[in-house]
């Protein structure tokens, strides 16, 4: 089948790209975008590593066609931070706490564990681990993950405070 | 000498801002210019001769640039034990049979990874189907037809320890008990699919980026499976995204990716799915176990027994080693008089199985654990008492096997009753509910060099800057774990430096030392450590001098070094920063760079270890007696490592462990048809999510080793092995059931309580 011209937004930069129609929103990220950031554990929407953000919602986005993105807001992992010195707390919070491990994960979670911050500033660890439940990590039995999203919901808190 | 500010701090892993911001780089990641994609293959049926292989049709689809088959290859059969030349059993490519569904038949390089697929369904392959055989009790049976011709039996490797008198302790036994347990396969399931990228360099000579936990092993295995010297391999460092084991052999994809490289002048790309991973993947051994104990009255262990076959799968892969270790395992927790082990490790027509995290050890004391829980019960004495009673010690010696040179084992006993309670809930005995205990012991690497390596095992390069900065290179592999933090604070602590003025070159096997023999066995932290502090001491030796000439000093001074600064010990004035004092050394050596090696191997260590970690484990769990479900409402453990160079990443590693454990005890397996995987998904094979975790306290329990760098020894594998006992005992307490084989699925559970037929 013929490729299609799309237009991504992805991290606020415009992109127009011709892709196939069966071709997923991680693929095109990876292959043609170059944003090797989000990463593909199972590429059948089990493992939640390729987690990013399309119009705020996570959506997995090997399971998501690349088309079905077009003239959408995508964020992945590379566009979390503000800047390159300046981290997300989510991002900050994920090194201090030690909720890294090998780092396969490590997109995904931030990434859903982002959305869920952002329907839910305050959650609570039960709220936390069932907002994560689609996402795996074989390192690190999750503990310190659910701590980091807690300080960095804290920091998120207290920082709307302040201003 | 104690470093408070770096030697146990929590310190955050050094790479955690490039893995937060999806900068690090994984195999897959990477695209070479001109680049293919390879694809790979595999045996539909489970044992049979290939007949005829066409790749004609496959060759001449556009866009396929090479099409290889066994035939092509140098046929040169490897495997990790190459002291035992027997034992080498493999080809990247099968040549005559195939022996289990997903061994691999042919590989293809193309454009794209779409034409790459499609030209694996071009290939005709016909095959002549050969009986199948899927356990070890068939497997061993009279008459039962060979997977490799030349084992006897189907048995590749016997491994037996002997010593004490069996049967004299036997009969001086009040209570024996005789046990058979069965464990099963549970796949590593890390979250990176494997991936390699090869790249021909110029002469004849490749570079492999791989997702590898063995660096080293890879460019010998690769460049003997290729017939090219060693020197012609490289073999480049990426981020690994978990290996448990899983990731420390030659791989199939390697090979093929490094030989159609060379063929067509190209790099060449494969990276698995996850499908392939969990249907033809590595796995933990599935053992058939049986086990004879005698205890004395009063709770002594006298004798054991222990008799084991590994269900290997069609290749050795690491099963020697765990067949190996599994006995070693068995005598390592408790001091007793008379042991012998018989292990056998069996070939059969299923995916090989491999190392896995606990490397034989999760399964011996599965059966270890749970027979010293039926005879604490028996008995009448506490389980948590039976093991004070038999607890190894600092001191005590493992005959003809080692010598354990610090042991906080009954420490962690005391500690695990305190903290969960232990005394007062049994007390209580809540229906539904039961307390379980599982221990373990572990090594930090072994003592083996079954490999055959030349080199050292751990070898360290250490160069110092006249602008105060410092260069390690190293083979050692960081896969998760946290070793490339973990090495450069003890290179921080002996130089006295900052860590952040630290580089590492890790793994880059053209750029290293020689050698490390990769990450396994829990072996990276005390053996590479201890490479790291002799080369340290070296760069020290060279400094000092500046500071005698320079402030004039008796021969009788010491000198330290701390903060960044170097000074004399006794008249701390006399200073001046680490970077005038390398400036001076460069002067003094007349512009020759600073630079030292250093390198560990352990000798005179016996047969297993240098050193020896403990714990011990308890479980709260509940059991619904309607539905069989166990749910663990908690954990406690309490741990001795040595002295742990980063909490925060030993409490990684048990966090981690405790997934891992869970899913071995009560969710994770293989669902197999006549060699065929049929839950090959993340859905239906099911490890823990966040959901499933329990809760959990830890202490640590302090020792110093003496043979480990700053008292550190093993911290990241022994975790792994308590928690399936744990859990089981809990679920016996709470339903009177004693499972004698895993998982503990709510069908066995509900069979076993009566209440299913």
């Amino acid at each position: 089948m013929a490729k299609q011209l799309i237009e991504l937004i992805v991290n606020g930069d415009r992109y127009e790209v011709a892709v196939e129609p069966g071709a997923s929103l991680a693929e095109v990220l990876r292959e043609e975008l170059y944003l090797t950031g989000t990463k593909v554990g199972c590429n059948q929407g089990d493992c939640g590593a390729c987690t990013v953000l399309v119009d705020g919602r996570s959506v997995s986005s090997c399971l998501t066609l690349a088309v079905e993105a077009h003239q959408r807001e995508v964020t992945t992992i590379e566009g979390l931070a503000p800047s390159g010195e300046t981290l997300h707390p989510l991002q900050e919070a994920f090194i201090e706490k030690g909720a890294v491990q090998c780092g396969f994960c490590s997109a995904g979670m931030i990434l859903a564990a982002k959305a869920l911050l952002d329907r839910n500033p305050a959650p609570s660890p039960e709220e936390i681990r069932h907002g994560l439940s689609g996402n795996l990590c074989r390192c690190t039995g999750y503990v310190k993950i659910v701590e980091a999203i807690q300080a960095a919901s804290l920091k998120l808190a207290a920082g709307k405070e302040a201003r | 000498m104690n470093h408070p500010s770096i030697i146990g701090a929590s310190i955050p892993r050094l790479d955690g801002r490039a893995k937060v911001t999806g900068r690090a780089i994984y195999t897959d990641d990477i695209k070479a210019p001109g680049m293919l994609f390879g694809a790979l293959l595999r045996s539909p049926i489970p044992h049979g001769r290939i007949k005829r292989i066409d790749v004609s049709k496959a060759r001449a689809l556009a866009g396929v640039k090479d099409v290889i088959v066994g035939a092509d290859t140098p046929q040169i059969k490897y495997g990790n034990w190459r002291l035992v030349p027997a034992s080498q059993d493999e080809l990247p490519l099968a040549v005559d049979k195939v022996r289990f569904v997903g061994d691999e038949v042919a590989a293809v390089a193309a454009v794209s990874s779409d034409i790459a697929q499609r030209a694996l369904e071009l290939i005709e392959v016909e095959y002549e189907e050969l009986p199948a055989i899927y356990s070890v009790e068939e497997a061993t049976a009279e008459g039962a037809p060979l997977i490799h011709e030349e084992s006897q039996g189907n048995v590749s490797l016997v491994r037996k320890i002997e010593y004490g008198d069996l049967e004299e302790w036997f009969a001086k036994a009040d209570l024996i008990l005789e046990d058979e347990f069965k464990v099963h396969a549970v796949s590593h399931a890390y979250l990176e699919p494997c991936s390699s990228l090869a790249v021909p360099d110029e002469g004849g000579r490749v570079t492999l980026y791989t997702s590898t936990q063995t660096p080293y092993i890879v460019q010998c295995l690769l460049a003997h499976t290729l017939g090219i010297p060693e020197n012609y391999v490289r073999v480049m460092k990426t981020q690994v995204g978990g290996g448990f084991g899983g990731k420390m052999e030659l791989r199939p994809w390697e090979f093929s990716a490094s030989f159609m490289a060379l063929r067509t002048g190209l790099p060449v790309k494969f990276t698995l799915n996850r499908a392939e991973e969990l249907s033809y993947g590595r796995r933990r051994h599935p053992m058939s176990i049986y086990s004879k104990v005698g205890f004395s009255k009063d709770g002594k262990l006298l004798a054991k027994d222990f008799q084991v076959m590994l269900d290997g799968g069609a290749y050795n892969a690491m099963g020697p080693t765990a067949t190996f270790l599994c006995g070693t395992f068995g005598n390592m927790l408790y001091n007793f008089p008379a042991y012998r082990y018989y292990g056998r490790h069996v070939y059969t027509n299923k995916p090989p199985a491999s190392a896995m995290r606990g490397f034989g050890a999760p399964q011996a004391a599965f059966a270890n654990e749970t027979q010293l829980n039926l005879a604490a019960e028996k008995l009448g004495i506490d389980p948590i008492e039976i093991r004070l009673i038999n607890a190894m010690q600092t001191g005590d010696v493992i005959p003809d096997v080692a010598t354990v040179s610090s042991c906080g084992f009954k420490e962690c006993l005391e500690k695990v009753r305190e903290i969960s309670g232990w005394d007062a809930k049994r007390q209580a005995k809540t229906p539904n509910k039961g307390l379980g205990v599982g221990c373990f012991s572990f090594i930090s690497g072994g003592v083996f060099n079954w490999f055959d390596t030349k080199y050292n095992f751990s070898a360290a390069e250490v160069k110092v800057f006249d602008d105060g900065t410092a260069q390690l290179a190293s083979m050692a592999c960081d896969i998760g774990q946290g070793t490339d933090t973990v090495l450069r604070q003890i290179l921080a602590a002996e130089l006295g430096i900052s860590i952040e003025k630290i580089r590492l070159i890790a793994m880059d096997t053209a750029a290293t030392p020689k050698a490390d023999l990769g990450s396994w066995g829990s072996r990276v932290t005390l053996m590479n450590g201890n490479a790291v502090i002799q080369a340290a001491r070296k760069i020290k030796d060279m400094l000092v001098p500046v500071l005698f000439s320079q402030f004039d000093l008796n021969q009788i001074h010491d000198v330290a070094f701390e903060g960044d600064e170097v000074f004399v010990k006794a008249n701390p004035k006399k200073r001046m920063s680490f970077a005038e004092c390398v400036y001076k050394a460069l002067r003094g050596r007349r512009g020759e760079p600073l630079s030292a090696y250093g390198y560990y191997t352990p000798r005179d260590k016996g047969l297993v270890s240098p050193a020896f970690s403990f714990g011990a484990q308890v479980a709260e769990v509940s059991v619904d007696e309607d539905t069989g479900l166990v749910t663990v409402d908690q954990m406690y453990t309490a741990h001795d490592c040595g002295v742990a160079i980063n909490k925060m990443a030993v409490e990684g590693q048990l966090e981690g462990a405790i997934q891992m454990g869970l899913g071995y005890t009560l969710s994770e397996q293989f669902v197999m048809r006549e060699g065929h995987t049929l839950n090959n998904t993340f859905l239906d094979y099911k490890m823990p999510t966040a959901e499933d975790m329990p809760p959990s306290v830890y202490a640590e329990v302090e020792t110093y080793e003496p043979e480990g760098p700053f008292g550190a020894k093993e911290a990241g594998e022994g975790l792994a092995i308590p928690t399936a006992p744990a859990i089981a005992h809990g679920v016996f307490e709470a339903t009177g059931f004693r499972c004698r084989k895993l998982p503990i699925t709510p069908e066995r559970l509900l069979r076993g309580m009566g209440k299913l037929r």
